[in-house]
């Protein structure tokens, strides 16, 4: 049975790569990614084998402990976590407990992340190949931690299944979980300084951790190398308890889940209340504003950019406060400009066939374009003039300031008026509606990336005017090159704002059913 | 229901009589190797009830979805009261309400919203889609929810919303793709008497199904399609020919499985 279900597992995995050479292409790199990580982190442990057996063990047991709160605490906030084996799906079919937690167990190990974490804990048994003993002990540790981390991200999954399957936890967990992956650079700054600051912590650290559940498991190799066998036998009990008391709760949840299957309710609201659709003037283009904000109010695919964007200028205060110039700043107001305009490249693509709607009411091409493009501007436009204003109270260098506008704003309307063109007749592979932001699905990948660079270097063709006379007045530092930048960026960013939604409004009345059709493709 | 009739753009393929609320010639549509829909023409009456019949995989939601404007066919027209579909989108849209099978919605929006949003697009004005969207909401059962995400919805209550965002504009033709689909009895029944009445007012319905009973009851006409061809069409009387919908369907269709073998199934 045990057999059986991994032989399952690992005919999904091969099936969903059958379905699409490209989804093995994004495995492969994935494969590469995590292959690059892992040889890194066994490179390291195997050198580790030579230096001093208090800092090995310091490493190992710092280390472990955080792949095990890893395990711990990513699949709470990727909720795209993996639920091919999903235990609910086997409630009819009368596998024994005991069996089908073996099962479960060891098919955690097939994929990236139960790999990387297998080989990495082997590479710790070389680590302590200072004798046998300390190799037997390490290698046990290695498999009970390994298996102790399976064990805790499923009972954290099963416990959270039903908390999770509800609707607003996932959009709030998927756009929170986009704060540390922006900021990382500057935690991990921040972290690194405060662990050279306390050199002395982080062996009382790895100590301290090692009487836990956490780094019990851990530890053994290093203790017995360093001959204090005792402590190794009670902290094998440590982690054998550990994996004991995990196994026992992840069964009782397990047998509560598997006749209590998670239940993601909620209340009804009477209506009332149209929100945006009673601001915004009600025509059509007036409705496709109104409807595309909402979404970027509601949808943790469009809301995850809105929280990215007033990072930007933290990470780049914080470059700045590093080196002490703030000249990159410069960079936040074109930069956000360009993501913001860029994003609704892809806009129909993640209307996916809800866009279906839009093709049955017969809604004019330029409508449906104008009205995307108003609702990004709604908020790109000030976020804009904000950053490209708020730059120069750190810098002070205030001529330079219509420039810089001109630049950006020819950015924002020009890179609008592209994007328009290209959702009005590509769609590229994006997460589905309801889906984690996080999670790409396989679909025309060669596509998506042809599109996005080929739009890219259109757009950087089309504001060559404006970046000339950037250059021109960066050159020359003559002012009157600035003014004309702010002149040309708003004409020509107009300009061709105009054109591209009416060309996009062309095509879309053209091509409106064919559109949809590549969607349901997609799908 | 009773919009003025839009130009009566005479079609040379539509025969003297009545014009036919759609009348469709050759349609005909191939995906890859697979060919969906093989040359269908079929003429559906104005002010009739018209049940689309086949088993699964037969044709039906390619046919509606090319006959609607939603997907572009091969070969073959599709005319709507009149109207060529694809020679004039924009008017014929306007004569159609459509509910298309296996497309999301908009699902981000409360209920609400989205049938608002619907009429909106239709360049409605906004106080006959305020005033419509309410008593559609109450006639479906969904004020109590008009207020929640769609995304938060059960599966019928999300066809149901579906079905009043068609409604919204009130169009001649309603393109009804498996409407009751997960929908519960009494919302079933509630569906159904606005449809009647729908259609005693002079509106024609075009249903899709696979529930025989459901369209012989209902319907005043039916097709019946399978593999991508019409096997029959007519009033529900003539195709039944004497025995029941179901028992003819069968018949057409043919490829039933007689229950020899599975001996062991017979317990006891």
């Amino acid at each position: 049975m045990v057999a059986h279900l991994l032989r399952l597992k690992l005919t999904l995995l091969r099936n969903g790569l059958r379905r699409s050479p490209w989804q093995l292409v994004g495995l492969a790199f994935g494969g590469l990614y995590a292959l690059g990580l892992v040889g890194l982190v066994v490179v390291a442990l195997v050198l580790l084998r030579t230096v001093d057996p208090e800092l090995a063990r310091t490493v190992v047991v710092l280390g472990g402990s955080a792949a095990l709160l890893g395990w711990g605490l990513i699949p709470v906030v990727a909720s795209a976590a993996d639920l091919t084996l999903d235990p609910a799906r086997f409630t009819t079919s009368a596998i024994p407990m005991r069996q089908l937690l073996t099962g479960l167990a060891l098919g955690g190990l097939i994929g990236i992340p139960g790999l990387a974490t297998a080989l990495a804990a082997l590479a710790t048994v070389w680590t302590w190949a200072r004798g046998p003993l300390p190799a037997v002990a390490a290698l046990v540790g290695a498999a009970v931690g390994v298996l102790t981390c399976i064990v805790l991200s499923k009972v954290v999954t099963t416990a959270t299944a039903s908390l999770a399957s509800s609707r607003r936890f996932k959009d709030v967990s998927a756009i929170a979980f986009m704060v540390p992956l922006v900021l990382m650079g500057p935690i991990v700054a921040g972290v690194g300084r405060g662990i050279t600051a306390s050199t002395g912590f982080l062996p009382e650290l790895a100590a301290t951790l090692s009487w836990t559940p956490l780094g019990a498991a851990w530890s053994l190799g290093g203790d017995v190398a360093v001959g204090r066998p005792g402590a190794a036998a009670l902290k094998l009990v440590i982690a054998a308890a550990t994996l004991a008391v995990l196994s026992w709760c992840w069964k009782l949840l397990l047998e509560r889940a598997l006749v209590n299957p998670p239940y993601a309710g909620s209340g009804s609201r009477k209506g009332g209340k149209l929100g945006l659709f009673d601001l915004l003037p009600a025509t059509p283009a007036g409705a496709v504003t109104a409807r595309a904000l909402t979404y970027w109010l509601r949808d943790p695919r469009y809301s995850g950019s809105l929280v990215v964007v007033p990072l930007l200028p933290i990470l780049l205060v914080f470059q700045g406060s590093q080196s002490g110039h703030y000249g990159v700043l410069a960079v936040a107001a074109p930069l956000a400009a360009f993501l913001l305009a860029w994003s609704i490249s892809a806009d129909v693509s993640y209307d996916n066939t809800a866009f279906a709607l839009h093709v049955a009411t017969g809604v004019r091409g330029v409508d449906d374009r104008l009205g995307r493009a108003l609702a990004c501007l709604a908020f790109a436009l000030p976020v804009v003039l904000i950053f490209a204003v708020g730059q120069y109270f750190f810098t002070g260098s205030w001529s330079e300031l219509p420039g810089q506008l001109g630049l950006s704003l020819g950015i924002l309307f020009t890179g609008l008026g592209l994007s328009s063109v290209v959702s009005a007749r590509y769609t590229v592979a994006v997460p589905l509606p309801g889906d984690s932001p996080f999670k790409k699905p396989p679909g025309n990948v060669g596509q998506t990336l042809v599109v996005q660079f080929a739009g890219m270097g259109v757009l950087s063709l089309l504001v060559l005017p404006e970046v000339g006379l950037l250059i021109a007045q960066l050159v020359t530092g003559n002012a009157m090159f600035g003014w004309a930048n702010l002149a040309v960026g708003l004409m020509l960013g107009l300009a061709l704002f105009g054109a591209g939604i009416r060309l996009g409004g062309k095509w879309l009345d053209a091509r409106g059913p064919e559109l949809l059709a590549q969607l349901t493709v997609n799908r | 229901m009773t919009a003025a009739h839009p130009d009566p753009h005479s079609d040379p393929v539509v025969h003297a009589g009545p014009v036919p609320a759609l009348s469709i010639r050759g349609l005909a549509k191939r995906f890859g190797g697979k060919i969906a829909v093989d040359g269908i023409s079929l003429d559906v009456p104005a002010g009739s009830f018209f049940g689309i019949v086949g088993p699964n995989g037969a044709g039906k939601t390619t046919t509606l979805s090319m006959a609607t404007g939603l997907l572009r066919p091969d070969f073959g027209t599709a005319v709507v009261h009149g109207v060529d579909v694809w020679a004039r989108p924009l008017e014929a849209k306007k004569l159609m309400g459509i509910l298309p099978d296996g497309v999301r919605l908009f699902d981000r929006l409360t209920g609400e919203q989205l049938v608002t949003y619907a009429g909106l697009l239709r360049g409605m004005d906004k106080d006959v889609v305020a005033s419509r969207v309410g008593e559609l909401l109450s006639a479906l059962d969904l004020y109590e929810d008009a207020g929640t995400l769609v995304v938060d919805y059960s599966a019928g209550m999300t066809k149901k919303i579906a079905l009043a965002s068609a409604l919204i504009h009130a169009p001649r033709l309603l393109v009804l793709d498996e409407p009751f689909e997960s929908v519960d009895p009494v919302s079933a029944a509630n569906i159904r008497s606005i449809l009647d009445s729908y259609v005693a007012a002079g509106g024609t319905v075009i249903v899709s199904s696979h529930v025989m009973d459901l369209v012989q009851r209902m319907c005043d006409h039916v097709a019946v399609v399978a593999a991508g061809r019409l096997l029959a069409t007519g009033t529900v009387d003539e195709v039944r020919a004497g025995a029941t919908l179901e028992e003819r369907f069968v018949q057409l269709v043919g490829g039933r499985n007689h229950t020899e073998g599975l001996e062991w199934l017979r317990t006891s």
